[in-house]
C-alpha cells in the first residue's frame, strides 16, 4: 500500500496520475484542485469588489476584516443561512438539478488542466475537445434553471444566456482549432524557423504546451499576427461564454433582475456563483495553455543560462514578499485609534503569513517544484485581472449587438485566421 | 486497474443508459424526457471511452449532448402547451407495437448469437496498443479515404441550416 | 458475464434500439417521437463503435457522420414541428390528419 503511494513519487515516473494509473495520487490531485478552486473563488470575490471599487475611485469593503479581507467569508455565511425558497409552481426535480449540472461541468473541466508537465489529474488524448465539450454542457444547466423557475424573467434570461453561450462557443472552437493547427506546422516563407522542430498535431493540453516548448515560441507570437488575432478572438469569446461584462445582459440587474438565477436563493445561488467563477478560471486556463505557453517561464531562450534561471526561480518568493510588504505598508497607514486595534493586528498577521509563505518559497526543494505551478497561476491571474478590468471599463452590449458581434465579426475573422494559419504553415 | 473495473463500469453505464431510455419514452413532461435523453447520451459517451474511442466520445458530448439537446430544449420551451401534458400520452398502437418491437429485438439478438463470427464476438478483445493517437488516426482515415463523404456532409449541414431557417420563418 | 465481450455492447445497442422503436410507435407527442429517433441513432452508433473495436477505424468515422446527420435531421425536424405548431396549435402526432379523407 505504501509502496503504491510512494511509487509515484519516484523521479523516474513521467506522466500524470491518470497516465500511470495511480488512483491514490489522482484523488490527491482532485482534492487539491477542489481546495485551490475554492480559495481562488473566494479570492476572486474579494479582488473583484476591491479592484472595481478602486477603479471607480471608492474604497470597497473596508469594515469586515482589515481592508475587507474577511468579506467573502461573511458573504458565504450569509448565503448559507438564508432561507431556501422554491417557487410553488416550479418543477422541483429540474429546479434542484440545474445548479448541480452547472457546478459539475464547471469542475469537471479541471481534470485536464496542466499545472506542470505531469501535474494534471490525467492527460487525455482529446484534452482541449473535452474541455470545450464539458463547458458546453453548462448551457443545459442554464436552460434548466430558467425553465424550472416558471417565471418570465428567468425564462427570458435563460434563453438569452444560452443563445449567447452557444453562439460564442463557435468562435471559441475556431480559435482553438487554429491554435491546435499550429502545433504541427513549422513556418514557411517569412515565418520559417531554421532550427525549430515541430511535433505532430495533438489535442492534449500537455502536448500543446510541450509543442510550444519544442518550437521555442508561445503560440501567441507564432505566425505573427495570426497567433495574436486568434488569442484576441478567444479572449473576447471567453468573456461572452461566461456571461461576464460587457456581455452580461442576461444577468444584469437593471435589465432582467438577475436573469436565470432570479428565483434561486441562499446556497443554490452560491452554487451558480461558484460555477461562474470556476468557468472563468477554466477558460482562462485554456487560453493560457494554448497561446501563452502554459507553465513555461518567459524568455526561456533569449534569457537562458544558469543565472537567468535563478533569477526567474526567485519570482514566486518575491511575489509573496512584495504582497507582504504592501500589507505591512497598509498597516502603517491604518488609523491609530483604539477601535482599529484588532484590524491592525489582523492585517499585520496576514502580512506575516504572506511573508512566511514567501520565505518558504525560497527554500531550494520547494523552489524547484513550484516553478511550473507558479507561472501557470500567474498567467491565469493576469486573465482574471483582465476580466475585472473589462467589467469596470466597458458599457454593456445590447443583445442584438452581442449576437451580431458573435456571428458577423468573430466567426469570419476566426475562419480567416484558420485559413491563413494553414496557408502560412503549408505553402 | 483496467481489467478489474471494466465490468463494473460497463454495467453501471449500461444501466444508466437503459434507465435513461426507459424514462425518455415514458415521461409525461417533455422536459423530463429531454433530461433523460441527456443522461443516456452521457452514459453512451462513457461507453465509447471504454471502447477506446475517445474522439467519438468527445464529439458525442459536444455535438449531441451540448448542441442537439440544447436545440431540443429550446423548441420544447417554445412549443410546449400545458394541456398537452394532461391528455392521453400513448396512442392506440401500443398493444400491437410493443410485442412486435420486442419480437424484432429478439430476432436481432438471435441473429447475433447464431452468426458465424460469434467466437470473435465472445472472446475478450485484444488490448489496444497505442490509444494516445486515436484522434490522429481518425483524422487520417477521415481526410484520406472519406474526404468526399466529409465534403458532402458539410453540404448536407448547409442544406439543413437553410431548411431549418426557412421552415421556422413566419413569412418566407 | 463478468468478462465483457463485444456481444455485451451489441445486446445493449439492441435494447436501446427496441426502446427507441417503442417510443416512435407509441407516443403521441412529436418532440418525444423525435427524441426516440435520436435514441435509435445512438443505438446504431454504439453498434458501429463496438465493431470498430475489433476491426479497424472505419466504424468510428461512420459514427461521426451519423452524429452529423442526426444534428441536421433534428434541426430540420424541429423546424417542421414549429411550422406545423404555428398552424394547428397541437403537438400530437395523430392530430396531423389534414390529408385524411
Amino acid at each position: 500500500m505504501l509502496q503504491y503511494i510512494t511509487s509515484y513519487l519516484d523521479p523516474n515516473t513521467k506522466g500524470t496520475p491518470g497516465d500511470v494509473g495511480n488512483i491514490f495520487w489522482a484523488f490527491v490531485y482532485i482534492v487539491l484542485i477542489f481546495l485551490g478552486l475554492s480559495v481562488a473563488v473566494i479570492a476572486m470575490n474579494w479582488l473583484e469588489r476591491k479592484i472595481l471599487a478602486h477603479m471607480q475611485i471608492r474604497l470597497g469593503p473596508m469594515r469586515v476584516g482589515p481592508h475587507g479581507l474577511l468579506q467573502p467569508i461573511a458573504d458565504a455565511i450569509k448565503l448559507l443561512i438564508k432561507e431556501d425558497i422554491m417557487p410553488t409552481e416550479a418543477d422541483k426535480l429540474v429546479f434542484w438539478a440545474a445548479p448541480l449540472i452547472v457546478v459539475i461541468t464547471a469542475f469537471t473541466t479541471f481534470i485536464v488542466v496542466p499545472f506542470g508537465p505531469s501535474h494534471a489529474v490525467t492527460d487525455m488524448n482529446i484534452g482541449v475537445l473535452f474541455m470545450l465539450g464539458v463547458s458546453s454542457l453548462s448551457v443545459l444547466g442554464v436552460v434548466m434553471a430558467g425553465w424550472a423557475s416558471n417565471s418570465h424573467y428567468p425564462l427570458m434570461g435563460a434563453l438569452r444566456s444560452s443563445a449567447q453561450m452557444v453562439s460564442y462557443e463557435v468562435a471559441m472552437g475556431l480559435a482553438v482549432v487554429s491554435a491546435v493547427l499550429m502545433t504541427s506546422l513549422s513556418g514557411i516563407g517569412i515565418y520559417a524557423t531554421g532550427s525549430a522542430s515541430t511535433g505532430t498535431g495533438t489535442l492534449s493540453m500537455i502536448g500543446i504546451v510541450q509543442s510550444q516548448m519544442m518550437q521555442q515560441t508561445w503560440f501567441a507570437f507564432k505566425f505573427f499576427p495570426l497567433g495574436l488575432i486568434a488569442l484576441f478572438i478567444f479572449a473576447v469569446a471567453m468573456v461572452a461564454e461566461t456571461n461576464r461584462a460587457p456581455f452580461d445582459l442576461p444577468e444584469a440587474e437593471s435589465e432582467l433582475t438577475a436573469g436565470f438565477h432570479t428565483e434561486y436563493s441562499g446556497f443554490r445561488w452560491s452554487l451558480f456563483f461558484l460555477a461562474e467563477y470556476s468557468a472563468m478560471i477554466a477558460v482562462s486556463s485554456i487560453a493560457v495553455t494554448l497561446w501563452l505557453g502554459g507553465w513555461l517561464r518567459p524568455f526561456p531562450n533569449w534569457l537562458s543560462g544558469e543565472t537567468w534561471d535563478m533569477v526567474f526561480a526567485l519570482f514566486p518568493g518575491l511575489t509573496f514578499l512584495v504582497l507582504a510588504g504592501i500589507c505591512f505598508f497598509s498597516t502603517m497607514r491604518m488609523p491609530k485609534h483604539r477601535y482599529f486595534r484588532v484590524q491592525t493586528i489582523g492585517l499585520a498577521g496576514f502580512g506575516a503569513a504572506l511573508a512566511v509563505i514567501g520565505l518558504a518559497l525560497f527554500v531550494p526543494p520547494v523552489r524547484d517544484r513550484i516553478q511550473d505551478i507558479y507561472w501557470f497561476v500567474a498567467k491565469v491571474a493576469v486573465f482574471m485581472y483582465l476580466y475585472i478590468w473589462y467589467r469596470g471599463t466597458f458599457p454593456r452590449y445590447r443583445f442584438d449587438q452581442l449576437m451580431k458581434v458573435g456571428w458577423k465579426v468573430l466567426l469570419p475573422v476566426g475562419l480567416g485566421v484558420l485559413i491563413l494559419t494553414a496557408v502560412a504553415g503549408v505553402f | 486497474m483496467q481489467l478489474v473495473a471494466t465490468p463494473f463500469f460497463f454495467y453501471l453505464l449500461s444501466g444508466l443508459s437503459l434507465l435513461g431510455g426507459v424514462l425518455v419514452i415514458t415521461r409525461r413532461n417533455p422536459v423530463h424526457s429531454a433530461l433523460a435523453l441527456i443522461l443516456t447520451l452521457l452514459a453512451l459517451a462513457g461507453i465509447y471511452l471504454m471502447l477506446y474511442a475517445p474522439f467519438v466520445a468527445g464529439v458525442q458530448i459536444i455535438l449531441y449532448a451540448g448542441g442537439i439537446m440544447v436545440l431540443f430544449l429550446f423548441v420544447i420551451m417554445l412549443v410546449s402547451i400545458e394541456k398537452a401534458e394532461k391528455e392521453r400520452q400513448f396512442n392506440k398502437l401500443w398493444l400491437v407495437g410493443i410485442p412486435a418491437t420486442f419480437a424484432f429485438g429478439t430476432v436481432i439478438v438471435y441473429i447475433f448469437t447464431r452468426s458465424k463470427i460469434l467466437p470473435v464476438l465472445l472472446k475478450k478483445p485484444a488490448p489496444v496498443l497505442l490509444e494516445s493517437n486515436n484522434t490522429q488516426q481518425v483524422g487520417l482515415v477521415l481526410f484520406g479515404n472519406y474526404v468526399l463523404a466529409f465534403e458532402i456532409a458539410s453540404l448536407l449541414l448547409l442544406v439543413a441550416i437553410v431548411g431549418a431557417v426557412v421552415m421556422a420563418k413566419k413569412r418566407i | 458475464m463478468f468478462q465483457i465481450s463485444i456481444l455485451h455492447y451489441l445486446v445493449l445497442a439492441s435494447a436501446l434500439f427496441v426502446l427507441g422503436t417503442i417510443g416512435v410507435l407509441t407516443r403521441r407527442n412529436v418532440v418525444i417521437v423525435l427524441m426516440s429517433i435520436e435514441l435509435i441513432l445512438n443505438a446504431v452508433n454504439l453498434n458501429l463503435v463496438a465493431f470498430s473495436r475489433i476491426w479497424d477505424l472505419n466504424g468510428q468515422v461512420f459514427t461521426i457522420f451519423v452524429i452529423t446527420d442526426a444534428a441536421a435531421e433534428a434541426a430540420v425536424g424541429l423546424g417542421i414541428l414549429i411550422a406545423f405548431f404555428r398552424n394547428k396549435e397541437t403537438v400530437n402526432v395523430d392530430e396531423v390528419d389534414l390529408l385524411k379523407w
